[in-house]
């Protein structure tokens, strides 16, 4: 109609125009896409509890496993305030230790996790289940500092990592007790209905690590665990020189996995899951989403791993129509 | 073996609070205040370590003096030990408003003379493999103080690069001490490369003398056999040729070893020696420990017994630590003196130089305050053993299983003939075919 009616020599500038016009409005269309997307992404803050639940010599890798968490996710953005780390804090200074102040996670002493800003907050006998469940749920003294409590909102993503030794149903705190399934999906839930998180991941590796992610029945869970249910997590490689194991497999596998990742990367928990296949891992690693709303290949591991903060920067200006729809989605109750 | 000693202190002075008010507040015994805070049974050496990460965090640690703490030299020391003292100081001379000082410090003793191959000589880089880069800009004060006593203009004994600008003398300890003083703020003292690297070296090489003996020095061990009883013993010297002088002995000893106070004799020379004053006051199980606080006069030229012995606690089952075979800590006995100087010392004035009126205070010129602590100890309790209950399930359960099992097997089971079973279908078609062939059937 426009070619019609128009001569031939003003078609040409119009044209322009017009194709100027549908890229702009295209290209505010996608900046509004953007600012929606900005704020729909669930949680806006990022904590971690790190629990090894085993103290004595032997047990050097379980420190060294949680150590090597400990630092990949202090590296990729969450910071001392927002980690509760629970270690029985007894292989650095050892006696038997024959590098004092030092925790190795590789052979040939390349890495040493223990480092200098370790910051532990549970450490020695205060490693127990009574206190690991205190501060999930929130029911502290009131006199605990700031450092040792878990001041997460609904909008927290909490990663919890847990190592030690284990078997079907229950896991060993330091020797001398035990926490179940059924305490620690009990806990979860109470973390639920309290609104303490928005997402949790749950990494395990212990022997039989499965059974311990089986009872849980709060929604927004993902767990991952290192061996299945009847099969043992075997560590990886003792070093000559400290006499002892270093890491354990699945915990080695998953380290040398996130040394790939940056704050900026956008791999997803699917490529986690496939992180210790059993050629490497020699138990087989499991994992649980059906309580999780997202789909795993839409969750990128900065989500739980990294404190990411989302910047977009723009020049445009932006008019934001309050959404009824997306307000109301967030308040009802995944029942 | 003569081991370099190095203290280096840090005083910082925090104002926390305000006490005012109408009422002035009396000055504080700094004695009293300071014994508030009882001595923590050192535990793991860890925990000192843990420690020094968040004083860091209080100092910035990237500058200043705090950037040689660095825990993969401090722990091949020979000794070290931390502390945290707090306590009020007025803030004008009729003390009608009170601030809190905040005093941290790290003692640390390193042997030169074996890690030096054989030279005594020590320098900032080789024990601390760092150096002093730029102070801390929080700080109103930084210097570095260094004994140099021995040290002399000609540079005959010994020599100290870089060479001190100012020196300072105070009586310390009861003997005249010459220090080196660099300041960190003084442009002059950090050069342009940013780096100060204190060095000393020994031209000639010292006599081999032994170091002085201080004139109070005690010892702490626990002796007996056996899990059921023990004896705690302390040993004072007072290695002072003529003068004698008290010593304030604090025990705090945990409730389960309970103390026999009756057994309480303190010896010296071979005689009795009654305490001057003694209060104690008994444990309450799981709530209090004891506390026993004794003045004793040391005679000159002795060493001073006092034991008291104890009874070992049977816990309950619950309340062992994980570990309950390693032991259970027993705090350091505090003793508290005035120790009488070889030298006068002249009161110093606490503005001109608040480390050594803090860290060596006097009271008069003839005596100087001195605070030791002993040794934690690590005492074994009656332990029972954990892996009881699982033992006797797992034989209990095998004798019943095969006693019992075995029995009732025997009294009720009933033998009885059974047929042999025909055969079924396979037999009948073997039949058909042994028919077939002629031959006799099954």
């Amino acid at each position: 109609m426009v070619a019609a009616c128009l001569p031939r020599e003003r078609l040409r500038p119009l044209a322009g125009w017009l194709l100027l016009l549908s890229v702009g409005s295209v290209a505010a269309g996608r900046i509004e896409d953007q600012t929606e997307q900005f704020f729909r992404s669930g949680h806006t803050n990022n904590w971690a509890v790190l629990v090894c639940t085993s103290r004595f010599w032997f047990n050097y890798r379980h420190v060294a496993n949680t150590l090597s968490v400990y630092r990949s996710v202090k590296r990729l953005g969450i910071p001392d305030s927002h980690i509760v780390l629970m270690l029985a804090d007894d292989m650095a200074c050892n006696p038997r230790n024959p590098k004092p102040a030092t925790v190795f996670s590789h052979k040939n002493m390349e890495l040493n996790v223990y480092g200098d800003d370790v910051e532990v907050d549970y450490r020695s006998y205060e490693v127990t289940v009574e206190n690991f469940l205190r501060v999930l749920t929130g029911r502290i003294p009131s006199s605990t500092p700031r450092s040792k409590r878990l001041l997460s909102d609904d909008r927290s993503n909490i990663l919890i990592y847990m190592t030690g030794h284990g078997g079907n149903g229950f896991l060993k705190f330091q020797d001398s007790e035990e926490i179940t399934n059924i305490e620690l999906a009990d806990a979860f839930e109470q973390m639920w209905q309290k609104r303490r998180y928005n997402e949790l991941l749950f990494i395990i590796d212990t022997c039989q690590g499965a059974s311990m992610y089986e009872r849980f029945y709060s929604p927004n869970i993902m767990a991952l665990a290192s061996s299945q249910v009847g099969e043992d997590s075997l560590s990886h490689q003792p070093d000559p020189a400290i006499g002892v194991h270093l890491m354990d497999r699945y915990t080695f596998y998953v380290l040398e996995f996130l040394e790939e990742i940056n704050p900026a990367s956008q791999t997803n928990m699917n490529d986690l899951f496939q992180v210790c296949p059993r050629s490497l891992c020699v138990s087989t690693p499991g994992h649980r989403t059906d309580l999780f709303q997202r789909d795993p290949k839409n969750v990128l591991i900065t989500d739980f791993f990294g404190s990411v903060r989302k910047v977009e920067i723009t020049t445009d200006t932006i008019s934001l129509q309050p959404d009824l729809e997306i307000t109301e989605s967030r308040v009802t109750c995944y029942c | 073996m003569a081991a370099a000693c190095l203290r280096l202190v840090w005083l910082a002075p925090l104002l926390l609070g305000l006490v005012d008010g109408g009422r002035a507040e009396p000055p504080r015994d700094a004695l009293r205040e300071e014994l508030v805070i009882t001595p923590l049974p050192s535990g793991d050496v860890a925990a000192t370590f843990q420690f020094r990460t968040r004083w860091d965090s209080d100092l910035q640690r990237e500058e200043g003096l705090s950037v040689l703490l660095k825990a993969d030299r401090l722990f091949h020391t020979s000794y070290h030990s931390q502390a945290v003292h707090i306590r009020p100081v007025c803030r004008n001379a009729r003390c009608t408003s009170i601030s809190w000082e905040l005093r941290q410090t790290l003692s640390v003793v390193y042997d030169a003379f074996v890690t030096g191959q054989g030279k005594k000589d020590w320098s900032l880089f080789r024990m601390f493999s760092r150096t002093l880069t730029e102070p801390c800009p929080l700080a109103s004060e930084s210097r570095v103080y260094v004994d140099v006593t021995s040290y002399n203009q000609d540079n005959e004994t010994l020599e100290v690069h870089p060479t001190p600008t100012t020196t300072y003398q105070d009586v310390t300890l009861g003997t005249q001490k010459t220090y080196a003083v660099y300041d960190l703020l003084d442009t002059a003292v950090i050069n342009n490369s940013r780096n100060l690297n204190l060095q000393f070296k020994w031209k000639s090489p010292p006599e081999n003398e032994a170091p002085p003996v201080p004139f109070l020095h005690a010892q702490r061990y626990v002796s007996g056999y056996g899990l059921q009883n023990g004896e705690l013993n302390t040993l004072l010297y007072n290695t002072h040729p003529y003068r004698a002088f008290p010593v304030l002995v604090l025990d705090t000893v945990p409730w389960y070893l309970r103390l026999y106070v009756h057994t309480l004799t303190i010896t010296s020379k071979g005689k009795e020696n009654k305490p001057s004053y003694v209060h104690y006051q008994p444990a309450q199980d799981r709530l209090q420990p004891h506390l026993l606080e004794m003045l004793i006069q040391l005679p000159a030229n002795s060493a001073t017994k006092v034991s008291i012995q104890f009874e070992r606690a049977l816990l309950k089952w619950t309340e062992y630590t994980p570990d309950p075979n390693h032991g259970f800590y027993v705090s350091p006995s505090v003793l508290s003196a005035l120790v009488p100087s070889m030298v006068a010392a002249k009161p110093v004035d606490w503005e001109e130089s608040p480390l050594f009126k803090s860290l060596y205070p006097v009271s008069d010129s003839s005596s100087y305050f001195v605070r030791l602590y002993t040794e934690p100890l690590l005492v074994n309790l009656p332990t029972p053993d954990f892996s009881m209950p699982y033992n006797v399930i797992c034989l209990t359960c095998t004798v019943v299983a095969v006693c019992y099992g075995s029995f009732y097997n025997l009294l009720t089971r009933t033998f009885h003939i059974e047929e042999p079973s025909t055969g079924g279908l396979a037999k009948w078609l073997a039949n058909l075919i042994r028919r077939a062939r002629g031959v006799p059937p099954l």
